[in-house]
């Protein structure tokens, strides 16, 4: 798919905007790590992923699985953003009714299964894309996991389970922003050396700046990289990214955005786009 | 098995247990692990630990992560090596996601692992369904050895968490996520295993346990004696051990019973009650639970229970039909 840079960063503003606004909703919203996960987010939906937002289940799609089921405020964003459903409705989050919970839910158009419960992403796509591969279909598959995510066993064994089964057509996209909401990562349960753990485990895996939207595309629209390999992409993210008051900030793991503080979020969000 | 607890009153008592029952069981938490340093606090990243007792007490305190399963056997090593250990999570994740570590490990061998959980039933409200507990209950109940308790409020919370001393197995004791209404206005008797009635009545019976049902039962018992029904109503804070000789004597004084509970129709306190009464004292019994099916709704806590039918109206309608 075609990629406009201008476009891509303008939507991704926009994605932003949205977060914070499901973010000032009663119950507040995970701010930090949809932050973080925006921009990768609004690459794959608006440059990498063959969907249809009129026929969410089509039978040619690519399949996204966010694992990270609670940066759901990212995902409905961009799900806005593509067109699956109007951006009207984010306003709903969270409150009586609403299709959009603090976690997805299955019966939201664009949403393959219901996530939330960390750990159990990475084996759904393990087997979408084992059964696309045994049909010979070329749909391909992308999970999103957080980087605290990792901690949980039952990610290692789908890691285990990617390249044993020669899944190249899935992608392992991990928002490594570095914090959960203990803590970073590195003080509650170490992941370093990360990319040598999931070479070991036989992925090809690259290191990238998970905020560059230009090397995004580029990585995520010429996957496999290796043939019969499944590929792990290791996005360098920075939690509550583009909003400087949430920036890398423990804090920012859950935030309930009183107006006033919804208000200097958007100014700095704008702020920091016009840099 | 049961240890008998008190509190002396506090100076205010609505202020010294306002907000969530979590927060109570984390300052008791840590005046506890004060006096006995076996006790050690063993944490999943749930958040708020490494402020509220690991820098107290670092020597008594571990984060495994985001690794619920792990934690499990953890804690289970941990007991078998004489420490007390409270292991945190949410309660989806310890009765469904590390259901074999607890059953085996923790369960099987009698240890005596504190497994204290948050977000039980619905009060993960908006988070969604991957967050509900509405089968924890039943699935820890029928685990060897476990005791189950399910506080109705912060006053309870306490309670239950110190009482926990005096039981040798393992322990599940269920809270919830936001602050709930205080049920207990004042000092209480509180014994693990024991019913707590809350109101007399010698027509119906209705058996509650959790912050919102007890407080739905308490409601139900006023609009029920306007209508001149005495609706007696027992706090079943223990599904287990279950107070058999409180459902007993309920059966033969009252004309039935109505439970509540925010949990799933079947398999819980509910399910538990009717084992009891279907053995000792036959009796019409009506369950007041979430019906089966993923429940994919988005709501609050109280929003959630109203649709589900956990509601006084329902309670006060199921327990006047009993006394036709």
């Amino acid at each position: 798919m075609d990629f406009d840079a201008q476009d891509v960063t303008k939507r991704a503003f926009a994605v932003r905007q949205r977060i914070l606004e499901m973010g000032a909703a009663a119950t507040g919203t995970h701010v930090g790590g949809s932050l973080s996960a925006a921009d990768v987010l609004t690459v794959l939906y608006t440059s990498v992923l063959r969907v249809r937002p009129d026929e969410p289940d089509w039978p040619d799609r690519d399949y996204f699985v966010l694992s990270k089921g609670h940066a759901s405020a990212a995902l409905y964003a961009v799900l806005a953003e593509r067109g699956f459903i109007d951006p009207e409705e984010c306003a709903s989050y969270g409150s009586y009714g609403s299709r959009l919970a603090g976690h997805p839910l299955r019966r939201l158009p664009g949403v393959e299964f219901p996530t939330g419960s960390l750990g159990h992403g990475l084996s759904l796509g393990v087997g979408v894309a084992l059964a696309m591969r045994r049909a010979g279909r070329p749909n391909r598959v992308f999970v999103l996991l957080g980087d605290g995510e990792l901690q949980e066993g039952s990610v290692w064994e789908a890691v285990m389970a990617g390249p044993h089964l020669g899944l190249d057509n899935l992608t392992a996209i991990v928002d490594r922003n570095g914090w959960q909401i203990s803590g970073t990562t590195e003080e509650c349960m170490s992941l370093e050396p990360l990319a040598e753990k999931w070479r070991a485990f036989g992925w090809d895996t690259s290191e990238v700046d998970g905020h560059n939207l230009a090397v995004l595309h580029q990585i995520f629209s010429t996957v496999p990289h290796t043939p019969g390999r499944p590929t792990a992409v290791i996005a360098r993210t920075t939690k509550g990214r583009g909003v400087p008051l949430f920036e890398n900030r423990k804090k920012s793991h859950y935030v309930t955005l009183t107006p006033a503080l919804h208000q200097r979020a958007l100014a700095g969000l704008r702020n920091r786009s016009q840099k | 098995m049961t240890m008998d607890v008190t509190l002396s009153p506090p100076v205010s008592w609505a202020e010294t247990y306002a907000g969530p029952c979590r927060e109570h069981y984390r300052r008791v938490l840590l005046e506890m692990a004060r006096e006995d340093e076996r006790i050690i606090c063993v944490d999943s990243d749930m958040g708020g630990f490494e402020d509220s007792f690991e820098p107290h007490l670092p020597q008594q305190y571990v984060n495994v992560g985001i690794a619920e399963a792990n934690m499990m056997g953890i804690g289970a090593g941990l007991a078998h090596a004489g420490r007390i250990p409270f292991v945190n999570t949410i309660s989806s994740f310890a009765a469904a996601r590390s259901c074999e570590q607890v059953k085996i490990d923790i369960a099987g061998n009698n240890l005596p692992v504190r497994i204290v959980v948050t977000h039980g039933g619905l009060s993960a409200g908006h988070y969604g369904p991957t967050h509900h507990a509405v089968e924890d209950v039943a699935i820890i109940r029928t685990l060897p050895n476990m005791t189950v308790i399910v506080p109705a409020d912060a006053v309870e919370t306490e309670l239950a968490v110190r009482a926990t001393a005096g039981v040798t197995g393992p322990v599940f004791l269920r809270l919830g996520r936001a602050e709930t209404p205080l049920i207990h206005q004042g000092p209480i008797d509180f014994a693990i295993g024991r019913a707590m009635p809350l109101r007399p009545g010698d027509d119906v019976t209705i058996v509650a346990c959790g912050a919102y049902p007890v407080h739905l039962a308490l409601q139900a018992h006023e609009r029920l004696a306007r209508a001149g029904i005495g609706a007696r109503v027992l706090n079943m804070h223990t599904v287990r051990p279950i107070d058999v000789e409180a459902l007993a004597r309920a059966a033969e004084e009252t004309k039935g019973i109505v439970t509540i509970e925010d949990h799933l129709r079947s398999g819980g306190m509910g399910g538990a009650v009717c084992e009891v009464i279907c053995e000792h004292r036959p009796r019409p019994v009506r369950r007041l639970g979430v019906g089966d099916g993923f429940l994919d709704v988005v709501g609050d806590e109280l929003e959630l229970l109203e649709a589900a039918g956990v509601s006084a109206d329902r309670l006060v309608t199921s327990a006047s039909e009993l006394c036709r």
